[in-house]
């Protein structure tokens, strides 16, 4: 189900440059919601009408509580990084498929995330502990040069930045070669860069690959057609080689759409 | 006492004046859970033609003061997917259903309409001429009275259900328009569809849009769609369902005092996916406070 819901602000925080970690009292959509899934937050400026589509970061079922973490991109989320302690706003979700946790089990994963895609990868390694059933979680990070969230995964980080400050000094895929690393499935949030090369990566490796795209969305319920991708195949719902990020996604096999 | 919410266009009654804008609201189904079609006009569908279109390259959107442009480019499954899945899922509801047809060129709407006409569910048909999105069809045989009066009269050769034409304001004289289209047999107009327009990203120096133009909606243009109704309506006797940036009760008002006999909501949903539950609401509290027992008496009413 999908809930539209006023959400009360119990905790906002600055962790990064421009970036925000934003923890909202929800009645059901933190219930419901899976790693991987998103959330419409709307403005309050009636000006800004259109939704922004956030990433769940964590979700606490039994306290309701909903962390999002994203980066000031433009005048909405900066209205976002204002709100304060009591604060209310409101939320449609959660949306989105999510990512298919279950094909972790017994296999040796790798949790990529770029930038501000790195925060749904935190519910997912939280999820993937709880479960115990992968043979191994390995989170690889990609950041331009500061760091955040690296706390909050339980799995081990390996980190690469683009100015070397930290880790391996270029890209989530110089890092895990320069290590040796191997993979049997792949969970990944980032630029879309970073995407093309994982889906090029597991291609050539033969290894699963799940991608989590980005798009910009109006109704963000199916219904306007505004966020699609490009599908290899032809999509049941579209007709044509099109699915909606917000319904049939946000997460996709990489063999199954075109970047 | 109550006030009566029903209008009558061209012999079609609705219940409430109240509809959802084609392209915003898909045929329903995903806003179903969010709110009780039911309580609904009408329900317009997304645009369909008769056979399935990719629509434009993305992105396809982008906000701007209080509205925003698309350029979705009439993304639709086909006229057969859609009237076994999204005509059969209309089935379930007690609202009326308006088809909006979509086609590249003079056949493709007839053909699409001719299908329609064997349907048994749409009460009305909406004849998109003014799509400011794909270079072929849509806005092209809407910017010319001749080409209107020409696509109204052959539409209306084959359809049985009746047929509103809906009209871009992307012409110098709307009222011409309106003229051809009521001159080619139309039962009611549509009015309006989005504004052509542009934004460009200074970040990427290039076109925020993949289309690089997009159509305008939202209340933005709520005054231009305003006037346009105001204007046409006293160029012609045909309904009008009023249309562009309604987002309240009074946008509405607005609206059907300027002479349209109902309206339609559309980017609204984006905002608020109940907003035509509460423009229903509050149209009948305006009438209860105003002493005004029939909407019907607001109709045109300022002249």
């Amino acid at each position: 189900m999908k809930y539209r819901e006023q959400a009360a602000v119990l905790n906002i925080e600055e962790i990064g440059k421009d970036i925000f970690s934003l923890v909202l009292q929800t009645r059901q959509i933190a219930q419901e919601a899976v790693p991987g899934q998103f959330v419409s937050v709307y403005s309050n400026d009636r000006s800004r009408l259109l939704p922004r589509p956030i990433s769940i970061c964590e979700a606490d079922g039994e306290s309701g509580c909903l962390r999002l973490v994203f980066r000031i991109a433009g005048e909405g989320t900066r209205e976002f990084s204002r709100l304060e302690p009591g604060d209310r706003v409101d939320l449609v979700g959660p949306l989105g498929n999510g990512f298919p946790a279950e094909r972790a089990e017994g296999k040796r994963v790798w949790l990529v995330g770029g930038g501000i895609g790195i925060p749904p990868m935190i519910q997912l390694d939280h999820v993937l502990e709880e479960m115990g059933a992968a043979a191994s979680v390995t989170a690889v990070l990609g950041y331009r040069d500061e760091q955040f969230l690296l706390d909050d995964f339980t799995s081990e980080c390996v980190i690469a930045t683009e100015d070397g400050s930290a880790g391996t000094k270029g890209n989530v895929l110089d890092a895990v070669r320069e290590r040796g690393l191997k993979a049997d499935v792949i969970y990944a949030c980032g630029p879309t860069p970073m995407l093309r090369a994982l889906k090029a990566y597991a291609l050539q490796e033969g290894i699963e690959c799940w991608l989590s795209l980005e798009e910009k969305m109006a109704c963000g319920i199916g219904a306007c057609l505004s966020c699609v991708c490009r599908s290899t195949e032809k999509d049941e719902h579209s007709q044509v080689n099109n699915k909606r990020i917000c319904t049939e996604g946000p997460v996709f096999l990489s063999t199954d759409i075109e970047l | 006492m109550t006030p009566n919410l029903s209008v009558d266009l061209c012999g079609v009654t609705l219940k409430n004046p109240v509809m959802v804008a084609s392209g915003t609201f898909g045929a329903g189904e995903e806003f179903s859970q969010f709110l009780d079609l039911n309580r609904l006009g009408a329900v317009v569908t997304k645009g369909v033609a008769s056979v399935p279109w990719p629509g434009n390259p993305t992105p396809r959107i982008c906000e701007t003061p209080s509205g925003m442009l698309n350029a979705i480019g009439l993304q639709n499954p086909g006229y057969e997917v859609f009237a076994k899945r999204d005509l059969k899922f209309l089935e379930n509801y007690d609202t009326k259903v308006i088809v909006n047809v979509c086609g590249h060129s003079v056949e493709e709407y007839i053909d699409c309409v001719e299908k329609l006409s064997e349907e048994s569910r749409p009460d009305m048909l909406e004849i998109n001429i003014s799509c400011p999105n794909v270079r072929e069809g849509g806005i092209a045989f809407g910017t010319s009275p001749e080409g209107v009066e020409k696509i109204t009269e052959a539409v209306k050769r084959v359809a049985r259900q009746p047929v509103i034409m809906k009209l871009s304001p992307n012409v110098t004289d709307i009222t011409q328009i309106a003229k051809a289209a009521e001159a080619g047999g139309a039962d009611a107009l549509s009015m309006i569809n989005t504004m052509t327009g542009m934004k460009i990203d200074i970040r990427r120096r290039t076109f925020a849009l993949a289309n690089r133009t997009g159509g305008l909606s939202g209340p933005a243009i709520h005054p231009v769609a305003v006037r346009m109704v105001w204007q046409c309506a006293q160029a012609v006797k045909i309904p009008i369902i009023g249309m562009g940036g309604i987002a309240s009760a009074e946008d509405a008002l607005e609206m059907i005092m300027a002479g349209a006999s109902a309206v339609s909501v559309g980017t609204a949903n984006f905002h608020d996916q109940t907003a035509t539950l509460q423009i229903i609401d509050g149209i009948q509290q305006y009438l209860e406070e105003n002493n005004i027992e029939d909407i019907r008496e607001l109709i045109g009413c300022v002249k």
